[in-house]
């Protein structure tokens, strides 16, 4: 499997960036960062995108920083920085996501775009209430991670607008994030996150994105879920999976 | 649409010209005839692409060679000697068996390589969770996470050996 062809453009700047967007607008142009996603859908031909704009050469869209009450996380930080930086839950879910090349490649921002409804960073930023800031052609502005996610893969980014970092409250509370998937590594089946401060949960793989539920109730979550059996996965199956992985969540993230 | 592109692989540097569209494992294997690095299922899954970009493990099926440029780019074949003499952990994944068809040996040895140089003090546990990112359909990996953990042992004692010479 090949991937259709395109013309490929390299960003300098987050403003180079948007302006390239722009002006291809009538090209299909997308943004390609780490392409741990990106181009699997391209050889599988899920995706064919006419442009491919790189925005790994932008050079200050890449750390982290503590700036008072926030964590700020560009979006070229990858997943494998992350997991190394001693960020509490953050880091310690990074295990989760993939394996060791993929998170030596894929970004923070990348998953944020991308839109998994199991990837780990959405599911944390949804939990945490991350804001995520967007540059587009009229200017910057910040959305809610509540807000963000519409669908698989299907978010409130317009086509011309770039994710340029990710913003967490700071400190962050004690909280944890865990899964279940057939082979290690993969997307997982069913996940879910606890934050103990704000004693609320959220859950991946159970609805088309983050599920997010004030409690920390494992039977009470599990009993309240609505899913429906699937080839080769029941819902009851699905729901006991939560049932425990909650539990396992809230063990792990106390103290 | 095509592009000329540098390339450095190996610590050698190559002008090519391709379609953007080329992955880093395609220009390895069919511009380069570096057949060493395989290809299996072409969408991250299986691991047998495994290159060093900068000294990390990437996926070559995942990566445009156009990306690529500017970067240090090492394949298998960059391991064993110019004569033929296999590098120590070529040497210890042969006296471990950690290889039966071959299929996923040179990724397995460019993932293990990537990670031992960051984490060289790697346990075996951490080792066993690496090598589970390449699938292997032949030794149950048992066998590769002893040659890797062989390998990593012994060049921590060569390392201890050093110390120990130049602090006496
Ligand atoms: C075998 C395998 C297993 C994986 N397992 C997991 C897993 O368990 N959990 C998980 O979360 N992920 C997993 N991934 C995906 C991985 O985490 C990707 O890194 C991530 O989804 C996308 O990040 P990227 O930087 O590679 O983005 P890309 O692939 O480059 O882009 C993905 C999408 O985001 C858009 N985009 C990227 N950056 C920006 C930006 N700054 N602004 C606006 N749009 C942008 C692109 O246009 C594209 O649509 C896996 C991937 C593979 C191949
Ligand atoms: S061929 Fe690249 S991961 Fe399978
Ligand atoms: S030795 Fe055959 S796949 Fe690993």
């Amino acid at each position: 499997m090949k991937p259709a062809s395109f013309e490929f453009h390299r960003a300098r700047s987050r403003a180079g960036a948007v302006e390239l967007l722009t002006e291809l607008a009538d090209g299909d142009p997308k943004i390609i960062a780490g392409g741990q996603s990106l181009v699997a859908m391209m050889n599988f031909r899920l995706a064919r995108p006419g442009h491919l704009v790189d925005i790994t050469g932008i050079d200050d869209m890449t750390g982290i920083e503590v700036d008072g009450d926030r964590l700020r996380i560009g979006a070229l930080t990858t997943h494998r920085t992350v997991e190394k930086a001693g960020l509490g839950v953050l880091s310690a879910a990074m295990r989760w996501v993939g394996h060791l090349p993929i998170r030596t490649r894929g970004t923070v921002g990348g998953s944020i775009a991308h839109a998994d409804a199991t990837a780990e960073w959405c599911m944390l930023a949804v939990l945490l209430d991350a804001r995520i800031r967007v540059l587009g052609p009229a200017g910057s502005r910040e959305i809610a991670a509540g807000e963000f996610f519409h669908g698989p893969f299907w978010t409130a980014l317009e086509p011309d607008e770039l994710i340029v970092e990710i913003v967490f409250p700071w400190p962050l509370p004690p909280a944890a994030l865990t899964e279940y998937a057939d082979r290690k590594g993969d997307f997982a089946l069913v996940a879910a996150a606890v934050d103990l401060d704000r004693e609320r949960t959220v859950l991946g793989g159970v609805g088309p994105v983050p599920l997010l539920v004030d409690s920390l109730d494992a039977e009470e979550i599990a009993a309240g879920l609505d899913v429906r059996d699937e080839p080769g996965v029941s819902a009851h199956y699905r729901r006991g999976l939560a049932r425990t992985l909650v539990r396992r969540a809230v063990a792990e993230a106390s103290p | 649409m095509i592009q000329l592109i540098e390339l450095t692989v190996n610590g050698e540097r190559h002008d090519l010209v391709v379609e953007p569209r080329r992955t880093l494992v395609d220009v390895l294997r069919h511009d380069l005839g570096l057949t060493g690095t395989h290809v299996g299922c072409e969408h991250g899954v299986c691991g047998a692409c495994t290159v060093l970009v900068d000294g990390a493990p990437v996926r070559a099926c995942l990566v445009f060679a156009v990306q690529c440029e500017k970067t240090d780019i090492r394949t298998v074949e960059s391991l064993a000697d110019a004569d033929g003499t296999l590098s120590d952990l070529q040497q210890s994944f042969a006296d471990h068996h950690g290889l039966q068809c071959g299929f996923c040996t040179p990724g397995m040895l460019m993932l293990a390589e990537g990670f031992l140089a960051e984490e060289p003090d790697a346990t075996k546990e951490e080792i066993r969770d690496v090598v589970a990112a390449n699938l292997c359909r032949c030794t149950g990996y048992q066998t590769i996470v002893e040659a890797v953990d062989a390998c990593a042992r012994r060049r921590r004692a060569a390392r201890q050996e050093v110390l120990g010479r130049s602090a006496s």
